[in-house]
């Protein structure tokens, strides 16, 4: 068992929406971890397409980082729209 | 940071894998996450016990699919006690050892084929109490997982439930096959939620870290009076000659549990703990080569790709 | 029964039984399989089959028209009503040899269903092509492990090849037919088996060749099962299948 590495499962569901995380699985390859992803993770029907990856492969955020990566940036407001005045009626 | 760890806690924050959290705070949910997997997967066992038995088709292939999602439901939280920093061969070692905890329910056996009706009703009822509350978890891994764990459990009481009442409305028989289940699966039913608060060790530190939100007393009040009435609907009988109502509050006040079985059945010494272990180990023993196969092609074709 | 209709109903039988027999066996696994990944997927076929199988059967009652459905065919014949290939009956040894009979049985599906989607009579087709899908992917899964299994480690290896020189001689009976076979030919309502003989075994010595097994030379096992002569092991496999049902006639589940 702790030799089938562990992989991360994002699924599509029917719509058109993007790729989602749907969990992890331990497989020994490439080709079973899609089978497995497909019969764990979306059996009632929820998916259009699976993506697996290698969870050693995952380079992510540390919780150190979420300061200067995600702050709100409620000093930034030309970023959205409610910042920019047009004539009304104009959509 | 242990004083921010709480405050986060108590601002409803979800902890994360990689944030910062009290070495204690990482054990208890390695023991709770792992315990739970270990249940769905020794869950797996009372009831494949009867799928080859399962009196149609129609009935075989929901047991299958149920026992199917107990698995899935296994994986899920296996997968996210990994995120603890402890590998699923180490957490199962723990298990086939003898040495980690699983639910006590699934230590008795199955001994009619209303035990399937009884155990999807009672057992995953309980479950689904205690799931929901377990929705909102404050480690994050451990709430999804629960999350997509309630969505599928709903089937299972449903199926559980229509098992009982097809048998309570059924031949002589069969009612009586359905009475017999319910008389000897109530009780562990309600051991399930753990002893009284006052008595559980683990209780007042997953409360304050909001792994819990409910104790166990008022888990299983809920449980009790949700299932009584259910049981009178089918014309059922609940096996407790004490149980009766309270004008004031309308709980269904329980009579005594007894606590020693519960006891024995814990520390191992129910009616099916060594059979169970045995029939995990037998898995495990006999699929090695299968794991070691699959994990020695995975290298050779690694290499050949490379060369 | 016209014969056309009778002949079509034994027919239906045989696909309905093939996949409830081997559906049963599947679910043997259940709770007992070598990693949690693969109970999930074992489960998932015997899913699929034990479905086909209720299909196939149900249609089969409604054209045998004495009120028999598809429960009242599972639990109330006996064995030497089963028209199932033999093959399918057997035991399911350990996961290599499940993985190998299924990989035997998927391949020969993947034809013969193929065809009969094309099938005349419009119930059958649909039937079939629902079916298809199915299989295709189960024969992905079946022949991927055939191949990691027969070209993993000497253990692996060593037990793939016995299972491989137990099984193949049962695969003599797939392309077995008669006159019930003969009779739906003739309407365009069901293949040739004989035709599907060939395409199924490139498929099957592509993969056992990948899978570095060498098939074995050597005469195939007599037939019967089409015709409900079985192994041994179905009579205990139905025994434990049909004693519920069978010890409260009469009863609703």
């Amino acid at each position: 068992m702790n030799d089938w590495p562990l992989w991360e499962v994002f699924t599509q569901p029917p719509g058109g929406a993007p790729h989602e995380h749907a969990g992890s699985l331990h497989a020994p390859d490439a080709e079973i971890a899609l089978q497995n992803a497909r019969d764990v993770y979306t059996r009632r029907g929820e998916a259009v397409s699976i993506w697996v990856v290698p969870s050693a492969s995952i380079t992510a955020s540390s919780p150190e980082d979420a300061g200067p990566f995600f702050d709100p940036g409620n000093d930034k407001p030309y970023r959205h729209p409610q910042f920019y005045k047009v004539p009304r009626g104009m959509k | 940071m242990e004083a921010e760890f709480e405050a986060r806690i108590v601002r409803g924050e979800t902890i994360e894998p990689k944030d910062w959290m009290p070495e204690r705070y990482r054990k208890q949910l390695i023991r709770m996450m792992s315990q739970h997997a270990h249940s769905e997967v020794v869950g797996m066992l009372p009831e494949g016990n009867w799928i080859t038995r399962a009196p149609s088709l129609r009935r075989k292939i929901s047991l299958l699919a149920k026992v199917q999602d107990e698995a899935g439901h296994g994986l899920y939280i296996y997968c996210g006690t990994e995120t603890l920093g402890i590998r699923r061969g180490d957490v199962i070692d723990q298990l086939l050892a003898g040495t980690a905890k699983y639910s006590s329910i699934f230590n008795y056996p199955t001994l009619s084929w209303a035990d399937m009706g009884a155990i999807g009703w009672l057992v995953d009822g309980a479950a689904i109490v205690n799931q929901t509350m377990l929705a909102k978890a404050s480690y994050g891994p451990y709430a999804r997982a629960m999350i997509r764990i309630c969505k599928e459990e709903n089937f299972h009481k449903r199926q559980g439930y229509e098992i009982m009442a097809t048998l309570a409305a059924g031949t002589p028989a069969q009612k009586a096959m359905a009475q017999d289940a319910l008389d000897r699966w109530w009780w562990p039913s309600l051991m399930m939620f753990g002893p009284s608060d006052k008595d559980s060790p683990n209780s007042a530190e997953l409360l304050r870290w909001r792994v819990k939100q409910k104790g166990n007393d008022e888990l299983r009040q809920r449980f009790i009076n949700l299932t009584v009435p259910q049981a009178h609907a089918i014309g059922l009988t609940i096996p407790d000659a004490a149980l009766r109502q309270d004008e004031a509050t309308q709980d269904w006040i329980s009579g005594p549990i007894d606590w020693e079985e519960f006891h024995q059945v814990i520390t191992g010494n129910g009616p099916c703990n060594k059979e169970r272990l045995a029939a995990r180990n037998q898995a495990h023993a006999e699929g090695g080569w299968v794991r070691q196969a699959a994990a020695a092609h995975a290298e050779k074709q690694a290499a050949r790709s490379a060369a | 029964m016209s014969g056309e209709r009778g002949a079509l109903c034994q027919y239906l039988l045989r696909l309905g039984d093939d996949r409830l027999v081997l559906g049963h066996r599947n679910s043997e696994w259940c709770g007992h399989g070598p990693v949690l990944e693969e109970d999930i997927a074992i489960a998932n076929i015997a899913l699929d089959l034990l479905g086909q199988a209720t299909l196939f059967l149900r249609l089969a009652g409604q054209l045998e028209g004495q009120g028999r459905d598809e429960d009242a065919l599972a639990y109330w014949r006996d064995e030497n009503r089963f028209t199932n290939l033999q093959m399918l009956e057997l035991p399911k040894g350990d996961f290599g040899y499940t993985i190998l009979r299924q990989f035997l049985f998927d391949a020969w599906s993947y034809h013969h269903l193929q065809e009969l989607a094309r099938s005349s009579s419009a119930d059958l087709a649909a039937l079939a092509a629902k079916a298809h899908k199915e299989t295709r992917y189960h024969l992905r899964h079946s022949s991927e492990w055939v191949l990691r299994l027969g070209d993993g480690t000497d253990e692996s290896h060593g037990r793939m090849q016995a299972a491989l020189d137990e099984l193949w001689p049962w695969t003599g009976e797939l392309a077995w037919q008669n006159g019930v076979d003969a009779q739906l030919r003739a309407k365009g309502i069901v293949p040739d088996l004989e035709t599907l003989h060939a395409p199924w075994e490139a498929m099957v010595r592509d993969v056992l060749g990948r899978a570095t097994l060498i098939v074995p030379s050597g005469p195939m096992r007599m037939t019967g099962g089409r015709l409900g002569r079985h192994t041994e092991y179905l009579g205990h496999m139905l025994a434990e299948m049909q004693i519920v049902a069978r010890s409260h006639p009469g009863a609703k589940w």
